[in-house]
């Protein structure tokens, strides 16, 4: 049994593969930035650092004649969402029951997902730097209405050529902004949407937690994310009604090219 | 062009499984051309035509290797009862039916987890719908 304990729950195996498979199907719904962004590992729950190739100058050395360097990684964060399931729910799953009530489950798989897709896009404080926050081009605006979107992002595309960063372009959108772009045509009745994956060359992914819009190149090496111990879900503890589980995940992410991505402010 | 790898309609199967039988295809035509080039090597005689095709069959030991560690990696089961097999000293048989009753007996679903560090399994979702 590794950290996670699921041996330790009272959970039969059927019940583990309805979690499992539920808890897969809601979080590659959500996990947009995974979508976008390259992706490496799962190198393990005791993996603890990113190898950056970079060192540190340091003040002194042990003794007289030598010099010395540290080596700077970048440290992976956890992240994890807590939920309780009803014991009556998972017993009646193993009687065959289809509805089981999961939405705890659900609920902690959209929470983590957003945390995952706010962290590689807008950061997190003294952790990670978004693909936002180290963009360098100026924050123009996505536009009040949807009709302004394909002129937004084909000035994007044409910031990022000029930068030099070629295509295929991706697009992450927040959740509004999504919903206004699938649910319009423009005038003739060509759907917005495929006019905006004609502009990318790229997909266009619902990104819950991510503010406008953002468009970001597809080519490769630009964004890094590095997994340690991949989503995965954990028990705490138990008792007569309730069983006490978590999703859990590790990783890193950072920006090597930061002028491949242009934002646009809702 | 041939769409031989299929075995079902194409547009009828997930995009991970048309992904799946072209790399087994893949693993097939590396195996064929490692069994190919042995033969030529066993018969040449001129040193420096012998070279060439000692190397050319060492990058196909290295497609090999590539296309069957990424089925392993898709594939759980296959990958529990490679572990039993691959690198292994002793009986091959022995070794790759006690794989099997451990892969199957014990499950690789349940407490266990789907996939070998109890994860979901998520990884990299990029080429994903939406």
């Amino acid at each position: 049994m590794n950290h996670l304990l699921r041996g330790h729950a009272p959970i039969s195996d059927i019940g583990w593969e309805l979690l499992d498979q539920e808890a897969r199907e809601r979080l590659s719904a959500a996990l947009g930035a995974r979508k976008l962004v390259d992706f490496s590992g799962p190198h393990g729950w005791d993996y603890s650092a990113t190898n950056l190739g970079r060192t540190a100058s340091l003040g002194s050395a042990p003794s007289d004649g030598v010099t010395g360097r540290q080596r700077r990684v970048l440290p992976l964060v956890e992240l994890r969402a807590d939920f309780d399931l009803s014991r009556r729910e998972l017993e009646d799953a193993d009687r065959g029951a289809e509805d089981a009530d999961l939405a705890p489950l659900d609920k902690a798989a959209h929470q983590i997902a957003l945390a995952e897709n706010v962290a590689v896009f807008h950061g997190w404080t003294d952790a990670i730097t978004g693909i936002a926050e180290a963009s360098p081009h100026e924050t123009t605006p996505l536009g009040d209405t949807s009709e302004e979107y394909p002129r937004r992002v084909a000035e994007a595309v044409e910031r990022l050529l000029c930068e030099g960063i070629t295509g295929p372009y991706g697009l992450a959108l927040g959740r509004e902004q999504y919903r206004r772009v699938v649910e319009t045509a423009e005038h003739g009745g060509y759907p917005l949407l495929d006019h905006l994956h004609k502009i990318l060359e790229g997909p266009i992914v619902w990104t819950p937690g991510v503010k406008g819009a953002v468009v970001l190149s597809q080519r490769g090496g630009d964004f890094l994310f590095e997994s340690g111990q991949d989503l995965s879900i954990g028990y705490v503890s138990h008792d007569a009604d309730v069983v006490r589980l978590y999703l859990e995940e590790s990783f890193s992410f950072r920006v090597a090219t930061p002028e491949a991505a242009v934002v646009l402010e809702p | 062009m041939g769409f031989d790898q299929y075995h079902e309609p194409p547009e009828e199967l997930p995009a991970e499984t048309r992904t799946f039988a072209r790399l087994c295809a893949s693993l097939t035509e590396e195996a064929e051309a490692i069994g190919w080039y042995a033969q030529r090597i066993a018969v040449e005689k001129d040193p420096e035509a012998l070279a060439i095709m000692q190397d050319a069959q060492g990058e196909e030991f290295k497609h090999f290797s590539m296309d069957l560690e990424f089925l392993l990696r898709r594939t759980p089961a296959w990958r529990e009862i490679a572990q039993g097999v691959l690198f292994q000293p002793g009986d091959i048989v022995e070794h790759g039916e006690e794989a099997e009753a451990e892969a199957f007996e014990d499950g690789s679903s349940g407490a266990a987890g789907s996939y070998e560090d109890g994860s979901l399994g998520i990884g990299g979702l990029r080429g994903a719908s939406r």
